[in-house]
């Protein structure tokens, strides 16, 4: 109960001239736990994202995280180096656009060994080994593996960008609408991908998203954002369930009933 | 057997519309009762008095407004009004086990898995998954299918799986039988008993009275909220 957090956020603040991005957030994550944040376009999702992840830096407020030694790490004032190293192995981010993270010119198995290389692995047939397995993990045909990643579909070119996430086993993954602009089907068999991938190696996870639907499947807490503020934070089930803020329960209401 | 598992005190729930206007509907105010271990206490009242509000409120699925829900875990007693959001998922995952009237499907997970991923780890959780499943009359043939394309009945019949595969000292039965033939229903009936027979307080909404006078000790009235005059 008293496990400590693996990620700590608190007293964020950032205004692009008078528009306020966030306005004194705290956030907490522990080990293998999936946060949720959602909101409507423009209310600071993505912009929490990116400062919890040292993509952008807070005006005020600081952003703490555990490193697998144990030791608290202030995300905003380590040395760049340090913060590039933990992007590299430690930490992974899944772009809501794959090509954001892709090379699309290196085949997909380069594409995954590609970070094993980044942390360090030289043998070429670990490598290529690893490659191949996590193809098949994201379920991504092993012949493929030679294959540019321009000749797949949207689906697979996001179930490709997984793989080359999680092969250096990341202990913390954000993932900025990791479903969007996919077809429902698709999106149903990357869900179902992600929960079990993540639950099955206790990744904790921050996901930004619109669709209370995907927070519904996989997160275990939420957090609500309007306008830059955490309107209202807790179990999903409750706060989807029960929710208290109006701005909630407009969202919660609005969501169409297939 | 005597042991309070579960004390209600003083239960209000008020849900506020603010997108009605800001209507307040006051739901509960002042419920209040305790259950032992090995009893079952059936929630009763006309529809619309609040009973699923109660028992989704005791599951911390509904935030109360006041009062005290406080549930025997780790054996000491943990108030789900104030708890941590991963207090509450700790006591769900141990010690209070939920049964809703509607499965929740997950896309591409099949029945075996969805029942055996809530036995909470052990090792023979697909064995017992498929003997519980088989006790509730789901043929070997459909086990290895996603329910979303199930009957009412047999979507019912995996939830009650799921809900009773762990074994939580505290269950919550939302109207377990409601979509139930009568040979099932008295399936579910037995699984009750048993329960009960191992020491698993229980509450629980029946609106069958054949199920209720059969598995309820006790019924605790959930009164129509009046406004204070």
């Amino acid at each position: 109960m008293s496990e400590p957090t693996l990620l700590s956020a608190s007293g964020l603040t950032l205004r692009f001239g008078a528009i306020p991005a966030l306005l004194d957030v705290d956030a907490d994550l522990w080990p293998g736990e999936i946060l949720a944040i959602v909101g409507e376009s423009g209310s600071g999702k993505t912009t929490l994202l990116n400062v919890l992840s040292g993509k952008m830096a807070p005006q005020s407020g600081q952003v703490m995280y555990r490193d697998p030694a144990g030791a608290m790490q202030d995300v905003h004032t380590m040395p760049a180096p340090a913060l590039r190293a933990l992007h590299r192995s430690d930490w992974g981010f899944v772009h809501q656009n794959p090509r954001e993270n892709l090379r699309m010119a290196v085949s997909a198995g380069g594409n995954v060994g590609e970070r094993l290389m980044a942390q360090g692995s030289r043998h070429y047939g670990h490598i290529r080994a690893a490659a191949i397995d996590w193809l098949e993990q994201v379920e991504i045909d092993a012949a493929r593996v030679d294959d540019l990643p321009r000749t797949f579909s949207g689906g697979m070119l996001q179930r490709l960008q997984i793989a080359r996430t999680l092969v250096t086993h990341p202990r913390l993954v954000f993932m900025d609408e990791p479903t969007g602009g996919l077809d429902v089907s698709v999106q149903a068999r990357l869900l179902d991908l992600i929960r079990s991938l993540v639950r099955r190696l206790g990744i904790a996870v921050v996901l930004v998203t619109h669709d209370l639907a995907v927070a519904r499947l996989l997160a275990d807490r939420i957090m609500v954002m309007q306008r830059g503020e955490v309107v209202e934070a807790g179990l999903t089930d409750q706060v989807l369930d029960d929710p208290r803020h109006p701005y909630t329960q407009l969202l919660v209401s609005s969501v169409l009933q297939a | 057997m005597n042991t309070v598992m579960l004390r209600v005190e003083d239960l209000a729930k008020r849900f506020t519309l603010h997108l009605q206007g800001g209507v307040q509907l006051d739901v509960l105010n002042g419920a209040g009762f305790e259950v032992r271990a090995g009893e079952c206490i059936a929630l009763s009242g006309p529809s619309g008095a609040g009973k699923s509000t109660l028992l989704r409120a005791l599951y911390g699925n509904y935030r109360a407004d006041a009062g005290r829900i406080l549930v025997r875990h780790d054996g000491a007693m943990v108030d789900l009004v104030t708890a941590t959001p991963r207090q509450i998922v700790a006591v769900r995952r141990t010690t209070l086990g939920y049964v809703s009237q509607f499965l929740r499907v997950v896309p591409r997970v099949s029945a075996l898995d969805i029942v055996a991923d809530a036995a909470g780890g052990r090792a023979e959780a697909h064995t017992e998954a498929a003997a519980l499943l088989h006790r509730l009359n789901i043929p070997a043939s459909l086990h290895g299918l996603p329910p979303a394309t199930f009957s009412g009945g047999e979507q019912q019949r995996i939830n009650l799986a799921r809900g009773f595969i762990h074994g939580h000292p505290i269950l919550l039965l939302d109207e377990p039988t409601a979509s139930l033939d009568a040979a099932n229903r008295d399936v579910v009936i037995a699984m009750i008993r048993e329960a009960k027979s191992r020491g698993t307080a229980i509450v629980g909404i029946f609106h069958d009275a054949a199920v209720r006078d059969a598995v309820a000790d006790r019924l605790y009235q959930v009164a129509p909220y009046q406004q204070a005059a």
